[in-house]
């Protein structure tokens, strides 16, 4: 199964600069412990040492926020299902 | 829908001329025109995202506009800052926008707040206004922003900018959700480049201004459907609009009251973290970089910002090795070659990017001196071609 992970700005100095990446797996959590063992450097910004989502990341299935998702990390992913990555950002005035 | 008084205000014949083409619209009509007159509009930040908002308020017939900034132009705020005008570089934003308000509409009152908002007057301060924009550009201010905005019952017409990406929303609007629900808690300092650092495309900021220009002008009318519960992404590389769902959350802890928020965004501790790990820092002054090079010393001079700023300006003699690359440790290894023996000089734009690499430099074993406020300190010495970019 191969997902398509978008990477915004941000993240991309970690993924080669990459803006898409093509990932496998069968879940959700399967598709970021995948990606981030490909692109090792993304982890800590995704992840806390404890290895909880970061509380200024969001990771998206579909337009879906996955921690609303009643199975959370272990929903199953949809073959060429998207996942977004969207980070906080602040810029507006400077 | 928002509950704005209409009974005392009146139009009068050259507001109807100058308003006729939402007159003859029914969605706005005498009612609406009458609606967005007696609306009060609060901005936070008069930049990049306020601009091009502000000048669609004003045009639109916002009957009152209030300001808070305290900066004053720059000239490197002309690329996308589009209400102000080369003659107000270094005055400031809000008499510029209040001169370019009442230009576009004399009927609009404008208030001005040249101060940093704060914990302290925010609450003040928002409880005149039926709406708040927020165009400002840190953590800390986004996150007092949103608290005052829920514990007053105010909309929060929010919009984000990072190079080509933007990011727009309503938040606490109709019982909606708001900012803690999308994002809990801030990345701590220096993750994320600021604009400053990390640049913007000047259009951007206007794409999502005025898509915060038109969602406050919908909640004044009370039409259509706001963007509260969706956070729309737009990508001007692409020229794509993305919808994600933004829902409540209901592990978000409710907000009582306003808190300290440099401490809440770790500006405090990343302060003193720097300054740690800063203490054993050794710099040299432009002066005695300038001697050495006179002497012709064996020195090598390291410059480590992006190579699209070395494209603009660098000090003779200066080696790229960007920062990013001694981060991931490559950068380390060809310092060490180039050094041979030499005594070792870094740099960036203004010394903070430059004080980090030494740091990571230190732990490999090599000894370094920081150039003191970097090439644009240099520049101001030596060589007046270098621009302050």
């Amino acid at each position: 199964m191969s997902v398509t992970v978008l990477i915004p700005a941000p993240l991309r100095p970690y993924t080669d600069h990459a803006e898409t990446v093509e990932i496998e797996g069968h879940s959700v959590g399967e598709v970021m412990t995948n990606l981030i063992e490909r692109y090792s450097d993304l982890k800590r910004h995704l992840y806390s040492e404890a290895g909880q989502l970061r509380n200024f990341v969001n990771v998206y299935l579909g337009d879906e926020d996955i921690r609303h998702l009643e199975q959370g990390e272990a929903t199953p992913v949809p073959d060429k299902a998207t996942i977004s990555i969207v980070p906080s950002i602040a810029g507006g005035l400077a | 829908m928002l509950n704005l008084d209409t009974s005392h205000v009146q139009l009068s014949r050259d507001e109807m001329e100058r308003f006729s083409r939402h007159l003859i619209l029914p969605e706005v009509g005498i009612e609406g025109q009458k609606r967005l007159k007696a609306g009060r509009v609060l901005c936070i930040g008069s930049g990049g995202l306020g601009s091009p908002l502000l000048l669609y308020l004003a045009a639109a017939g916002v009957g009152r506009i209030g300001l808070v900034d305290f900066d004053v132009v720059d000239v490197s705020n002309l690329q996308r800052q589009i209400i102000h005008g080369t003659a107000w570089v270094n005055k400031p934003k809000i008499e510029s926008a209040k001169q370019r308000i009442l230009d576009i509409n004399p009927y609009c009152q404008v208030d001005l707040y040249e101060t940093r908002l704060e914990a302290s007057n925010a609450l003040a301060i928002f409880g005149d206004y039926d709406v708040v924009v927020d165009g400002t550009d840190n953590f800390p201010t986004r996150y007092l922003v949103n608290d005052a905005c829920v514990l007053t019952g105010k909309p929060n017409v929010y919009g984000s900018i990072f190079r080509f990406e933007g990011q727009a929303t309503v938040f606490n609007y109709e019982d909606g959700p708001n900012y803690r629900d999308l994002y809990p808690e801030p990345p701590p300092p220096g993750l994320v480049p600021s604009c400053a650092e990390g640049g913007v495309l000047g259009i951007l900021p206007g794409i999502i201004g005025v898509i915060q220009a038109t969602e406050t002008v919908k909640i004044l009318l009370g039409k259509g459907t706001t963007l509260s519960g969706r956070l729309l992404l737009y990508d001007a590389l692409k020229m794509s609009f993305r919808e994600l769902k933004l829902r409540k959350n209901p592990a978000t802890p409710p907000i009582t009251g306003l808190i300290d928020y440099e401490q809440f965004c770790g500006i405090p501790q990343a302060t003193a973290a720097d300054s740690a790990s800063q203490s054993g820092l050794v710099e040299i002054s432009p002066a005695q970089l300038k001697e050495r090079m006179e002497a012709g010393k064996d020195f090598v001079l390291v410059d480590v910002r992006n190579p699209n700023e070395f494209e603009i300006a660098r000090i003779p003699g200066s080696h790229l090795i960007p920062l990013p690359d001694i981060e991931n440790g490559d950068g380390v290894a060809r310092v060490r070659q180039l050094m041979n023996g030499s005594e070792l000089i870094v740099h960036c734009k203004s010394g903070m990017r430059s004080a980090k690499a030494l740091g990571i430099l230190k732990e490999a074993g090599i000894e370094g001196k920081n150039l003191q406020g970097g090439i644009l300190a240099w520049g101001n010495a030596y060589d007046p071609t270098i621009p302050n970019y």
